[in-house]
């Protein structure tokens, strides 16, 4: 072998060449799964603080529209000039902040957490692989990210600000609106999509190759299963939205009509274009996407929960072959349930009555998993840890969310409920105390792998109770008001609606908001202020805990079975001391007859351990 | 720990890491271009057939791609088996020639866009709409520029027949010496090239075949690659360049296949 080439060096080279590592090439240009999986955690939580922030400074302006925003009004009116004359938000920001706060969330917070982070860290871990199948394409998935989160962030700064029509863009809205946003929106959604294919393409090949000798399918921590349908339906549901997007980069580029309909009027004058296109046809589109994106915010969610719940009650967790199959027919179904989106777009009732159909169908597989999960508590010795509460909490919490989908799976319902704060209610439950709280007991429960130390169990509870109770303080009364009418995407929060005064004047208006659920609006006002606050312990927590926590005892202190615990901690590159061999399924917990209450699925039947 | 089954296949699933990998990505390139595809049926069945332009493009010119990229399919194979006869100069031969159909492809591909930018339709007050070329045959001109630019009239030379006269009178046309005809600023309600805001046909058109050829593109950079610096792979590690060639060829015979389904859609129906 040539010494000039560097293409293939052999095993020994490879560590040679990785000790001496740059700060660069270890912690900004790693390749390291692990490193990337820490990148994209770290990134994806300052994503979901800043579309918290968005998110706080439209509550305010629900509750007390065109009053200016305490604290920061007069930071907004200097970064962003008129649109926050004062320290208001006009209408205009009200729109761009509410776009971006959904698609922030979505995709750059959520997904990258739950996929990027969790998924990377853990997945070559639990299957007993050494790294990702494609370590560079991995780097470029995380690089690809950041520069979409970096393109969004930037448009909130050019002339007319960011996106204002909606995380959904619906055209001609979105094509229409005179400003660049829409196309920094759609370019920085490229980026997004090309990352998460790439992450994809890499997921599941390495869960299809890298599998340990003796990791067989049915031998697959939940949590990998999660993920291994979650990269499914990443790679199959997204290039559709990724054509759309180009579609309406061309409309708004290059003048095209793929979705602006002959005759379109915009501003009073008919516009300029060739027309021809249909709008319903971006909706289409988009909700192909975004059905199956609603999966892969809950999927790895559950496999979260599903590990821990398994560790925390001492025993294998209830019907894991359901689950498996439930999970497998949930990434199947969500393909075909789209349009129960689209219910009032006048697609026709037929059409309505098969989404309605598939919707009712795919609700079954999301129940039995629930359900299993509830089953595995009964008769457990439960260890009751920051991890498995807010693993606890999710269970009621992703129920409500679930089951309030159910009317509006059913178009005669929804007919009542589209486009009102019970939709926004609706998925709020399922992604807010539902994904989110799975993502936080999934950082407590990992942490100590990343770094070797516990984090604070007292601040941990304030943190899960605080959360807990006002997250509840802030979605429940959504119900209330989208059922008694209120529409979503207003900027004064319904505060035009004349009949409110009317009302005051004892004449009963048809459709008017009571005083009543206006003013749920200033305690949902200062839940989210409570919310934020009881962020704080977490955060402190997290990089206190880095340095100052209580030092773990052993490479598995929570005596967990899953192959990530049987690794040196933090683990090196490369992963494991000893290429493991796996023997048993995940969760062996209080087995007959074995003198301790776990067996790790790499030990051999003789109870000896591998090494 | 190196990570396992980069060149030998992993006993259980039969094939090595790369060629799940471009399976699976091939397998989302078939999700964007089919959510295109169906756009094009849908904006087409929508479409008023006298708005739905026919016969603009050049069947020959596109017939004869056609058969460039189909021969480079056959080559990247060639490509692909020498290496695994190991007969290392026959691989650079047809990877080089496979190369070369690419860059052909895309020169000739960009010759028609240029013919395209340059061809004009007219919606005039009265109804009438013409096809033709506008004198100095500029691109991208638009009723605006030509308002702005301060004129009142414009010279067309038109097309014998215009593309809403259906199939036959295309057949008919000749480029022959038309009689060039002046056209007053006040009497035309549109003016467009045939770029993709002319109409959703070739809006469709352009997006289409401009995602091909940067697909095109893609492969053929990545190929170039292989023949050139990354074929010194060979010394080292022939079994991985030899996958290499495997992996960029299925690609490559994907672009080919879509390109099979644009031909007919754009070009003949
Ligand atoms: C399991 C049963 C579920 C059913 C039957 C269901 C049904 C629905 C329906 C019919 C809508 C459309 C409502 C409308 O716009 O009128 C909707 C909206 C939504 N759902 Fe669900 N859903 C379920 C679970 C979930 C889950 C698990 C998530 C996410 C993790 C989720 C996230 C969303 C989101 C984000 C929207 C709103 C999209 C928007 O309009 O901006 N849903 N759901
Ligand atoms: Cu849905």
């Amino acid at each position: 072998m040539q010494a000039t080439t560097h293409t293939m060096p052999h095993a020994g080279v490879h560590e040679a060449h990785h000790e001496e590592q740059g700060f660069w090439r270890k912690y900004i240009f790693s390749t390291d799964h692990k490193v990337i999986g820490i990148q994209y955690g770290l990134t994806a939580l300052v994503f979901l603080l800043f579309g918290f922030f968005l998110m706080m400074m439209m509550r305010w302006q629900i509750a007390h529209p065109g009053q200016p925003i305490p604290l920061v009004g007069w930071l907004l009116e200097r970064v962003l000039g008129d649109v926050a004359a004062k320290g208001v938000m006009s209408p205009d920001l009200y729109n761009s902040f509410g776009a971006m706060h959904g698609t922030i969330m979505v995709f750059l917070a959520i997904v990258p957490l739950a996929f990027g982070a969790f998924g990377n860290y853990v997945v070559p871990l639990q299957i007993g692989a050494p790294d990702m199948a494609f370590p560079r394409v991995n780097m470029a998935s995380y690089q690809a990210y950041v520069l979409g989160g970096i393109i969004m962030f930037v448009s909130f700064f050019i002339p007319g600000g960011a996106a204002q029509a909606g995380w959904t863009s619906y055209s001609p809205l979105a094509t229409s609106i005179p400003t660049d946003g829409q196309t920094f929106w759609l370019v920085g959604m490229i980026f997004l999509i090309t990352s998460s294919l790439l992450g994809a393409v890499n997921f599941i090949a390495t869960i299809i190759q890298l599998r340990a000798p003796g990791m067989t399918w049915m031998r697959l921590p939940f949590f990998v299963w999660a993920q291994f349908v979650t990269g499914f339906l990443l790679l199959l549901a997204f290039p559709p939205l990724e054509a759309a997007g180009i579609m309406q980069l061309m409309d708004k580029v290059a003048g095209t009509s793929f979705f602006l309909p002959t005759g379109l009027a915009v501003g009073g004058e008919l516009a300029n274009i060739s027309g021809g296109g249909s709008p319903l046809l971006w909706q289409h589109l988009f909700w192909f996407l975004g059905h199956p994106e609603v999966y892969v915010l809950i999927l790895p969610a559950m496999g979260i929960v599903c590990e821990v719940i398994a560790n925390n009650t001492r025993k294998p967790i209830w019907g894991y072959k359901s689950l498996v199959y439930s999970a497998l027919c949930i990434g199947f179904l969500s393909f075909i349930v789209w349009a129960h989106h689209m219910y009032l777009t006048g697609m026709g009732t037929k059409v309505a009555t098969f989404f309605q159909t598939t919707t009712m169908i795919i609700s079954i597989p999301s129940v039995i998993i629930l359900t299993c999960f509830f089953i595995s508590l009964w008769g457990g010795s439960i260890r009751f840890n920051t991890p498995m509460l807010f693993c606890l909490a999710f269970l009621p919490m992703f129920g409500i969310g679930g089951l309030t989908g159910l009317p509006l799976g059913f178009a005669a319902s929804d007919l009542h409920l589209h486009d009102t704060y019970y939709v926004i209610a609706h998925f709020h439950y399922v992604v807010a105390p539902g994904t989110i709280f799975a993502l936080f007991a999934g950082i407590y429960y990992w942490f100590p792998k990343m770094t070797g130390r516990m984090m604070n169990e007292f601040w941990g509870r304030v943190h899960f109770w605080g959360s807990l109770i006002f997250m509840n303080v802030v979605f429940q009364p959504m119900f209330a008001q989208g059922m008694s009418g209120m529409i979503r995407r207003m900027a004064d929060g319904g505060a035009n609606y004349a009949t409110a005064t009317l009302q005051k004047q004892g004449v009963e208006v048809i459709g008017g908001l009571s005083d009543k659920m206006m003013n749920l609006h200033t305690m949902i006002l200062w839940g989210a202020v409570f919310l934020a606050l009881v962020q704080i312990p977490f955060i402190i927590n997290v990089f206190w805990s880095i340095k100052h926590g209580k030092k773990v005892t052993s490479d598995n202190p929570w005596n967990a079975t899953t192959l990530e615990w049987q690794t040196p901690t933090p683990p090196p590159h490369g992963n494991f001391a000893h290429a493991p061999t796996v023997h048993r399924g995940p969760y062996e917990y209080s087995v007959p007859g074995h003198s301790s209450d776990f067996i790790p699925q790499n030990e051999t039947d003789k109870g000896s351990r591998q090494h | 720990m190196d990570i396992p089954y980069t060149s030998q296949p992993r006993p259980d699933t039969g094939i090595y890491n790369a060629k799940v990998g471009i399976w699976l990505f091939l397998a989302s390139e078939v999700m964007l271009f089919g959510a295109l595809f169906s756009t094009y049926i849908l904006l087409r069945v929508g479409a008023r057939p006298e708005d739905w332009p026919t016969g603009l493009l050049n069947v020959p010119i596109g017939t004869f791609n056609t058969a460039v990229l189909i021969a480079s399919s056959v080559t990247v194979v060639m490509a692909w088996a020498s290496l695994k006869m190991k007969q290392f100069n026959r691989f650079k031969l047809f990877q080089a020639i496979t190369v070369l159909c690419a860059l052909t492809f895309l020169g000739i591909k960009s010759f028609e866009y240029r013919d395209k930018f340059t061809h004009y339709e007219v919606w005039k007050t009265d109804g009438t709409r013409i096809t033709g070329h506008l004198e100095g045959k500029p691109m991208f001109m638009t009723l605006e520029k030509v308002k702005a630019a301060g004129k009142e009239s414009i010279l067309f030379t038109p097309d014998l027949h215009h593309y809403s006269e259906g199939k036959k009178a295309m057949h008919e046309r000749d480029h022959g010496d038309h009689k060039a005809v002046e056209i007053p600023v006040a009497q035309i309600k549109r003016l467009s090239a045939f770029v993709p805001a002319h109409s959703t046909y070739f809006a469709i058109y352009f997006t289409l075949t401009g995602l091909h050829a940067l697909h095109v593109l893609g492969g053929a950079v990545v190929m170039a690659y292989l023949f050139g610096p990354g074929a010194k792979m060979w010394f080292t590690d022939p079994d991985r360049l030899t996958n290499r060639v495997e992996v960029s060829g299925l690609f490559w015979h994907f672009v080919d296949l879509v390109w099979i389904f644009l031909f007919p859609i754009l070009y003949l129906l």
